[in-house]
């Protein structure tokens, strides 16, 4: 299988503080890979330096490289923003944009390329939002203002949001976590649905829903990537103790 | 379809247009600033302090009268203004059900968004003309109205952040509400209260236009808070549209003194404001 | 805070008449406030009351303003008014705004700080001294240059028609122009950086450019609120009294040109009312300050509702 991304010697410090170190990761194309550990980890760290999200933050510095498609993100002459339209991200809490309608919304990233003319716009948004299950719910009020939906609506909205931009890989950081046990069944079946286009990196803090999602599992603890594999693996024969004893509850 | 190249050129254009308006809004009033300086320091003198105008014709003369009126005019408005606008911040912070307070409080911004030279006006008719004359008093009234809005809503802020446990500590020993209420919620915020009165005082300092029918200007000294009385900004007023040099440059000093203490009363606010969020 | 209940019960336990004093004192000084506005309403209508009977709605309409023979018409006080301070709104807003953003979103930290500060300093300073900055340097500098420059080059329009005098509504404008800004500035500032970290991050994560982010995230977010800063401003401008009266030429005509001395409502009062001729002509003076009460009240009612939207989505957190 293609690796798709892969982190070496992964570095990551806010000012004095060293969060994320010396990290090497390969994540194969078309898959799930989750990553756990306990608050404070680092994984959401991790994550966001895949999209270059830290570029936003002054105090951030990253070291090391991540290669999309065996090239670096963070070499010298790559643009940030192109980086994240080939890798979209979805956030812990849904973010639609306020003051946007539903259909606006989903269009929002697409429309940075240029002139949408009416038509492609509608088949965008349509495609976008039957991917995400959501069409159906929302096809006769895509005026609507976006902030009208449920929470769990909000969220595919901006899982759609990201997809109809066409990207390569998926970030998703805790995309369940502020969700109802149903939203969350539901973005579950979605990630089972997207890995067939997309490569995906999820963090959660919840196990069970690594377990149930993710074809690949990394876990992390203070910043150091302990051990990664086939979730099956991980979660049925981990290799190192601190690995075993999170994944069993006794501490975390 | 866009290219990045043009998104990003785009992206440059419009930072570059960031930047050149924040250029324009600052050059303007850094030249103001510059003006009043060097203006100001070339007209200033031991006399400006200690003189009372001179007539037109003579050179010289100062706005010692000007400067002791403001005082005055100052401390009568703070005297009223004040109180009136810590109590009110204690009803609204302590006493007040949500609804009433809301209106207090929108009435509160309404005012202070009201022209002051409405304001003006208001005092003419109620103390003006029943004491059948311009006066400190009308003066200092129209500037009390002023500054009330402004000490209550920033009196309040800093009452609100007065945490609950400090209040029923002081309950629980047995001190009255009132005391409490005195002793512990305000003095406990008094750094931020005392920022709300500076910035008060800073922004009536320099009000003219609700001067210009209550105190009206005294080109002498006065002796009785029921006459006219001379006010800086009022002395800046009339000398900056005289057509005499010399009354010009007068004007020029007055307006140095006066920026000098607002940006003092402004920075000393800052600085009270900056130890509240450290303690 | 202690309940209701518990203070009823202090009052019953030490027989405290202090509580009852102290509390009578704040509701008699916060209700203070009310009386006020309300106290200023009834004056200024009950001033304005013998000119509302001689000229009803004529007033409004009327061109004319003759002391002597008692005719008041507040047309041209409106007419300047309305255009100084639309015009003046027209340049500052914009400028406002991106200063604002380059300053939350653009400015590294300190120095966009510095920015701020400096701003608000500059917001401090009072409305006399921008008017003696206006009349004895910028007014006899729109006379050399600007205004001959207009002139020469945009003549052929009825704006720029004229003789150069300095003062006039060209100068009344810029004058309002540079008073707003920081007053516009400093609240959009404040609503900016209300816009959550969540929706910069979710434009930035859909691949937009440091302005696409601007665009699609922050204005959208905070726009209620930079109406609301516009709106404010608007007040300041409309009431704005000594700057304006010192450098707009303080002559009642309605001319297109804004080359033209013209004057505005706050102006002709200032002028005025400390010297007025008949109880007619006070009460006049009196019509227009009414109306210039009501309208900034207005203004200002809309400005704070929006401006208090604002700010208590920010407390309220997230919605939906």
């Amino acid at each position: 299988m293609n690796t798709k991304v892969k982190i070496e010697d992964l570095n990551v410090y806010f000012g004095q503080n060293h969060a994320v170190k010396e990290v090497t990761l390969g994540i194969p194309d078309n898959t799930v890979t989750a990553i756990i550990g306990p608050s404070g980890c680092g994984k959401s760290t991790v994550l966001r330096s895949i999209n270059r999200m830290h570029d936003l933050v002054p105090a951030a510095r990253v070291t090391g490289k991540i290669l999309l498609d065996g090239a670096d993100i963070y070499g010298k002459n790559v643009d940030p923003v192109s980086i994240r339209r080939k890798v979209g991200m979805v956030f812990q809490k849904p973010n639609p944009f306020p003051a946007m309608s539903i259909h606006d919304n989903v269009i929002a990233g697409y429309k940075l390329n240029g002139r949408v003319n009416r038509a492609e716009a509608d088949e965008i948004v349509e495609s976008s939002l039957k991917r995400v299950a959501l069409w159906d719910e929302v096809k006769d009020r895509l005026k609507h203002n976006a902030m009208d939906l449920s929470g769990g609506q909000q969220q595919r909205l901006c899982i759609a949001r990201t997809i109809a931009v066409k990207p390569e890989v998926i970030l998703m950081d805790e995309p369940a976590s502020a969700l109802d046990p149903i939203s969350t069944l539901k973005i579950e079946e979605l990630i089972e649905e997207l890995k067939e286009k997309y490569t995906i990196i999820i963090v959660t803090h919840n196990m069970q829903q690594a377990a149930r999602v993710s074809d690949y599992t990394a876990f992390f603890y203070l910043g150091e990537l302990i051990e990664c594999g086939e979730t099956k693996k991980i979660f049925t024969t981990p290799e190192i103790k601190q690995t075993e004893d999170y994944i069993t509850g006794r501490f975390g | 379809m866009k290219s990045l190249g043009f998104r990003k050129l785009k992206n440059a254009g419009m930072t570059l247009v960031m930047v050149a308006s924040t250029v324009a809004v600052l050059i303007p009033l850094i030249l103001i600033f510059v003006h009043i300086v060097r203006m100001g320091f070339s007209s200033i003198s031991l006399d400006f302090f200690t003189q009372i105008p001179k007539p037109t014709g003579e050179t010289g003369g100062g706005m010692a009268n000007g400067m002791a009126g403001s005082f005055i005019l100052i401390a009568m408005a703070s005297a009223l203004g004040i109180p009136i606008g810590i109590f009110g911040a204690i009803y609204l912070a302590e006493y007040g059900g949500k609804r009433i307070s809301n209106v207090i409080r929108f009435g509160a911004d309404v005012l202070s968004g009201i022209p002051s030279i409405i304001t003006g006006m208001v005092a003419y008719t109620l103390l003006v003309v029943p004491l059948k004359g311009f006066s400190a008093l009308a003066g200092a009234f129209a500037l009390a109205l002023i500054m009330i809005p402004i000490v209550l809503r920033t009196t309040e802020e800093q009452l609100k952040m007065v945490p609950d446990s400090l209040r029923e500590a002081s309950l629980a020993l047995g001190v009255p509400l009132w005391r409490t209420s005195l002793k512990v919620t305000l003095r406990s915020a008094m750094k931020g209260v005392m920022t709300g009165i500076l910035l008060a005082i800073a922004r009536i300092a320099g009000e003219t236009a609700p001067l210009l029918f209550t105190a009206l200007g005294n080109q002498f000294w006065s002796r009785k808070l029921n006459e006219p009385i001379a006010a800086m900004p009022l002395q800046i007023f009339s000398f900056a549209i005289s057509p005499y040099e010399d009354w010009h440059r007068l004007a020029w000093a007055g307006a140095l003194v006066l920026v000098t203490l607002m940006f003092g009363l402004s920075l000393s606010a800052r600085y009270f404001g900056r130890a509240k969020k450290q303690s | 805070m202690p309940s209701d209940a518990e203070t009823r019960r202090w009052k019953l336990e030490r027989g405290v008449s202090g509580d009852y004093i102290f509390k009578g004192v704040t509701v008699l000084f916060a209700f203070s406030i009310l009386v006020i506005l309300l106290l200023m309403i009834f004056e200024m209508v009950g001033e304005s009351l013998p000119s509302m009977r001689k000229f009803g709605w004529g007033f409004i309409a009327g061109r004319e303003w003759d002391a002597v023979q008692g005719i008041f018409g507040a047309l041209p006080y409106i007419y300047g008014s309305v255009v100084s301070s639309i015009l003046a709104l027209l340049i500052a807003t914009p400028l406002s705004v991106a200063t604002a953003v380059f300053i939350t979103e653009l400015a590294p930290n300190k120095f966009g700080g510095t920015v701020a500060a400096l701003v608000e300093l500059l917001a401090a300073i009072p409305s006399v001294i921008y008017g003696l900055w206006g009349v004895l340097v910028m007014a006899p500098w729109l006379q050399k240059t600007v205004q001959p420059f207009l002139m020469d080059h945009l003549g052929f329009l009825p704006f720029f028609k004229g003789a150069p005098y300095g003062v006039s509504m060209l100068a009344a404008v810029f004058i309002l122009v540079i008073m707003v800004l920081p007053i516009i500035t400093s609240i959009t500032k404040e609503v900016l950086l209300a816009v959550p970290q969540s929706q910069k991050e979710a434009a930035i994560a859909l691949g937009a450019t440091r302005w696409e982010m601007i665009r699609m995230a922050v204005l959208p977010y905070g726009r209620s609120g930079i109406l609301g800063a516009v709106i404010l401003g608007l007040g300041r401008a409309v009431g704005e009294t000594m700057a304006v009266t010192m450098v707009i030429g303080n002559n009642p005509q309605i001319s297109l040109s804004l080359l033209s001395p013209a004057y505005t409502m706050p102006s002709v009062i200032a002028n005025e009312f400390a010297e007025t001729t008949s109880t007619l002509h006070a009460s006049a003076l009196m019509e227009i300050g009414l109306i210039l009460l009501v309208v900034t009240l207005i203004i200002n009612a809309l400005a704070r509702l929006l401006l208090w939207s604002v700010t208590r989505e920010r407390k309220g957190g997230s919605r939906g």
